[in-house]
Parts: structure tokens; sequence; C-alpha cells
């Protein structure tokens, strides 16, 4: 078994931690700089290489002339549906999978297969079935986003502490009342786990799939800047989907730890 | 009056695929864990089992609380045979076996919810036991916030808010350190004098047995019987002085003397251990 620790949290971390926040931020600061010192000096040519500035110049013109909200919320729209169909199937499949032997020995193989597979090689096949709408987009979403569930799901059952399903069954608790109040809990700490892998898959699987084939959505504005040798643009758009990112995964981040609160400042040795 | 009896008990288990038991020669792929195991347990009681270790006694609550059924043989609990889970008993565990997410407060609540009262007489009940063991400040803490000896109360509260008629303790203060194990015997002492109920609880220590116990029932080494019922004759309301009487040293004596064959018996079986791998 893991030996957990419990520990508080003391000044070293602390000080480390704002440590390692100038450090990171300097690192950043100084690849920023001689990034547009470079093109400031014309040591590069600017078709190729962009610059900072001109980046945020092209990220002003498509908030602007509205291309971005057109296309930020027809990528939001695939993503979102994709990523809620994925748990709307995953979190319940991914539990039975775990609870349920027979399940896991008929469907265990056949997921591990499709897990392998990468899902963007499916893409073509996406088009033919769903056309080049948003269908498609959606369905690429779902195949990437709903593994990390399905697998983390069923791990967290495997970890259900079976002194808790004793208790709970010499109290009389039905089969229900243990899922309920033994299996969801235990799940909790997983699924977050999930969902933020699920997020980050989810997202490269949107704007994978629009830059493949599409006449819409972030991907496609990238591919199609990009095919006109609108570098800027290029890299404006890709800032934008790195910043929807980090924040997705922050807040996924923050909730999963709210959930997580019961189980202390741990350790695992 | 006899709240539970047990009637010629016999309670086997099926072997993994590949495991093995040697019985006195025999190999074989059941295990025999109790043989003809008698008791009579007087309503209000408070009845102590011991007994060597694999000798059971663990199984023999399980049978109790009706977590599982006797391969042979009757418990009955108020003349009804125990099929499953009944609401008059209650478990309290060596692990503690909190939930990890769930208040103390909360924790206390869990035994009334499975049985479906209302959350404001669940706080209600909870509280009132939280105070009893003097945890009052601690119901919003996490398990893991608490001490050993806290949480184990706090197992303990959850099982007396059910207001068991039989409460089924295995070895529940076997995890913690010395002080903090006499300190609990003299609160559930305390605790347990002003109920009714019918208390069996399993332990290690012959000290724990004499101090809580009207009976000590000695069980033998597997497959585990009743081998001696031993009346402990010390006064009630007992407290912490009464460990250091000649009185309790008698009684020691005798549980003991009771002990200590079948414990030499189980070691036996033991140091055999390795030869019945092969
Ligand atoms: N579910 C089970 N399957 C197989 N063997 C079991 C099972 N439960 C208990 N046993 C065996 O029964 C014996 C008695 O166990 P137990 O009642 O836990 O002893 P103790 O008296 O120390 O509490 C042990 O040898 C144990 O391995
Ligand atoms: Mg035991």
């Amino acid at each position: 078994m893991r030996k957990l620790t419990v520990f508080q949290k003391s000044n070293t971390a602390k000080k480390e931690k704002i440590l390692n926040l100038l450090l990171g931020s300097s690192v950043i600061t100084l690849f920023l700089v001689s990034w547009e010192l470079l093109f400031q000096f014309k040591v590069v040519n600017p078709l190729f290489i962009s610059a900072p500035s001109r980046v945020v110049l092209a990220e002003i013109t498509i908030i602007k002339d509205g291309s971005l909200l057109t296309n930020l919320s027809v990528s939001a729209k695939e993503f979102l549906l994709g990523y809620a169909a994925a748990i709307i199937i995953g979190f319940p499949f991914g539990i039975m999978l775990g609870w349920f032997k027979l399940i896991r020995g008929s469907f265990g193989p056949f997921i591990a297969a499709l897990q392998a597979t990468p899902r963007i090689a499916l893409m073509p096949l996406f088009i033919i079935w769903f056309g080049l709408g948003i269908t498609s987009k959606i369905v690429v979403v779902l195949m990437s986003a709903i593994f990390p569930l399905i697998v983390n799901l069923r791990v967290a059952m495997t970890t259900i502490d079976s002194d808790l399903i004793h208790v709970a069954r010499a109290y009389g608790a039905s089969r229900w009342q243990i899922f309920r109040s033994i299996a969801f809990p235990t799940s909790l700490p997983f699924l977050m786990t999930g969902l933020r892998l699920a997020a980050g898959r989810g997202l490269l699987g949107v704007i994978v799939a629009e830059v493949f084939g599409g006449a819409e959505g972030i991907g496609y504005m990238i591919q199609y800047a990009g095919s006109t040798f609108q570098t800027d643009k290029v890299f404006a758009g890709v800032l934008v989907v790195a910043v929807t990112g980090i924040t997705l995964d922050f807040t996924l981040d923050r909730l999963g730890r709210y959930f997580d609160r019961w189980r202390g400042e741990v350790a695992v040795h | 009056m006899d709240i539970i009896i047990a009637e010629k008990v016999n309670k086997k288990f099926k072997l993994k695929q590949g495991q093995n038991i040697n019985n006195n020669g025999v190999a074989s792929n059941q295990i025999e864990v109790l043989n003809g195991f008698d008791l009579k347990i007087k309503k209000g009681e408070f009845l102590v089992l011991v007994g060597p270790s694999g000798s059971g006694k663990s199984v023999f609550l399980d049978l109790v609380g009706g977590l599982s059924t006797p391969t042979g043989g009757v418990v009955y609990l108020d003349d009804k045979p125990v099929e499953a889970p009944s609401s008059k008993t209650a478990y309290v565990f060596q692990q503690y076996a909190l939930f990890p997410w769930r208040t103390a407060l909360s924790n206390i609540e869990f035994g009334l919810e499975s049985r479906g009262v209302l959350k404001e007489e669940r706080v209600k009940i909870a509280r009132e036991l939280l105070s009893l063991f003097g945890l009052s400040d601690f119901e919003d803490r996490f398990p893991y916030q608490l001490s050993g000896g806290m949480q184990q109360r706090v197992a303990i509260a959850r099982a007396l808010a059910t207001k068991p008629e039989v409460l089924l303790m295995d070895e529940p203060f076997a995890a913690l350190d010395a002080q903090t194990r006499e300190i609990l015997q003299n609160e559930l002492i305390r605790i347990w004098e002003g109920t009714e109920t019918t208390v069996i609880f399993v332990t290690h220590s012959i000290d724990e047995a004499v101090f809580l116990a009207d009976r000590v029932a000695v069980v033998t080494a597997r497959p585990g019987r009743i081998k001696e019922i031993i009346e402990i004759d010390l006064p009630r309301p007992r407290n912490g002085e009464l460990r250091s009487s000649n009185e309790f040293a008698a009684n020691r004596h005798k549980v003991w003397g009771a002990l200590k064959t079948e414990v030499n018996k189980a070691q036996q079986d033991w140091k055999l251990a390795p030869q019945f791998s092969e």
C-alpha cells in the first residue's frame, strides 16, 4: 500500500513557489523580448516568423472585424457538444466497466483496441460519414475526450475501500446506497482528472479536425491564414487556443482540488 | 433472556483456485473456520470473545451481523434466524472504516441515512453523540484531521447513533496506543453502562477483556468453537482504578489459564505453515 503523509505548507515551500514563478516568467519574457528584437533589427523575415508586436496587432484586428468571435463560437460549440457527449457516455460506462466484472470482460478488449487507434486518422471516415459540417468535429471531440474519462473512472472503481463496503452493508445499505455513498465519492477525484485530460484531448481534437477539413472555426482560421502566408494571424489563432486550454485546465484543477479537500495535503511515498 | 443464540454453527470457505490447506494431513480446498460453535448471549450483557488469531472470531461477528450466512447451524437474533443485516445490529471495526470524504458529523449520520431517518433528526442525534464523546468541537473535521482515538470514537458514535440492540465490536482498540486504549475503554464502559445494549466485543488483550466483560468466552484454535466461558465477578459501575485491584488480577489469571493452551496450539499451526504451502 502507498504510504500517505500529511504535512503543512511550510514557509520554505511558499518561498520556493515564488522563486519558481519568477524564474518561469523571466524565461518567457526573455523569449518574447529576443523574438521582438530579432524582428526589430530585421534579423528574420517577418513573413515567416512574425513578432510578438505583430501578433498582438493581428489579435486586435480579428477581434475588431468579428472573425475571432464567429470562429471561436463555432469551435466552442463543437467542443462543448462533443465534451458533453463524452461525459454523458463515458462517466456511466467507465463506472460500469470498473464495477461489473462481466462488462469489463466483454468490453475491455474492444475499448483497449479503440483507444490504441489514433482518432485523428479516422477523420477522413468521419467526414465521409458525417460530412464537413460540425457533426464530424463533434464526433472527433467525443472520440478524443471519452477515453481518459472511461479509463479514469474504471480505475476509480478498483480503488474502492472494501472496508467501507463492509460497513455500508453492515448498516443495511442497499446496492444503490452503496453506489451513491461510496462508489460515487470515490470516483470524484478520478472524474476530475479524467475531465482535465479529456478537455486537453478534446481541444486538440477540435482544432486538428478543423484544420483537416472545414470552413469555419479557429482551426480553420489558422489553416486558412497559414495557406495565405498570414503568419501573424496564425500565431494569433494559436495564442487563442493556448489561452483557452490553460484557462480550462486551471479551472478544472481548482474544481478538482475542491472535491479532493477531504484528502488534505498529501505526499505519496 | 437470550438475545443471540448460536446453535451448532459451522462455517466453511472455499479457497481460491490453486490454494490448498492441510487439515490433519488431508489436503483440501475448503477451510473450516467454525465447527460446532454454540453460544448464548444474554440481553444487555457485555460479552467478550478472546481466542487465537484466525480462530474465526471476525467470521462469527459477520454471521451475527448478517453479512454472511453459516454453512451449517443457525444464528438466532431475537429468536429469528439471521439472514441479512438487521437494523437491530451495528458494527465497529478495527480499521475505523470512516468515510474519508465525510465530516465527523456526517459520518455519524451514515447508519441513520440508510435507515431513512430525516436530516434534521440525524443531525440532532449525531450532535448528541459527539458531545457524549467530547468531540463537539470537531464536527466539521474530516477523518484525516482526527487522531486515531478520535476516529474510533466517531466510528463508535456512528454505531450508537442507530440505537442498536446488539453492538458488534471487532478489536476496535487494537490499533491505538496503550494510553488511548485505556481511555477509550473507560469511556466505552461509562457510556455502555447507561444503555441496555448487548455488546459482543472481540479483543486480543486479556486486560481489556476482563475490564469490560460480564463474561469472557474463549474460542479454540481453528476450527473455532467455544472452549470455556468465564464469568467476570467484578462490580459495576467500573472505572480505571479497578485495573490495579487483586480481584482484577485473579480474573485475569482465570482467562489466561483458559486461553493459554489454545494460543499454543495456534502457534504450532503457524510453525507448520511453511510445510502447508508445499
Ligand atoms: N471470505 C473468506 N474466504 C476464505 N477464508 C476466510 C474468509 N474469511 C475468513 N477466512 C479465514 O477464516 C479464518 C478465521 O478468520 P477470522 O474470523 O478473521 O479470524 P479472527 O479470529 O482472527 O478474527 C482465517 O484463517 C481466514 O483466513
Ligand atoms: Mg479478526
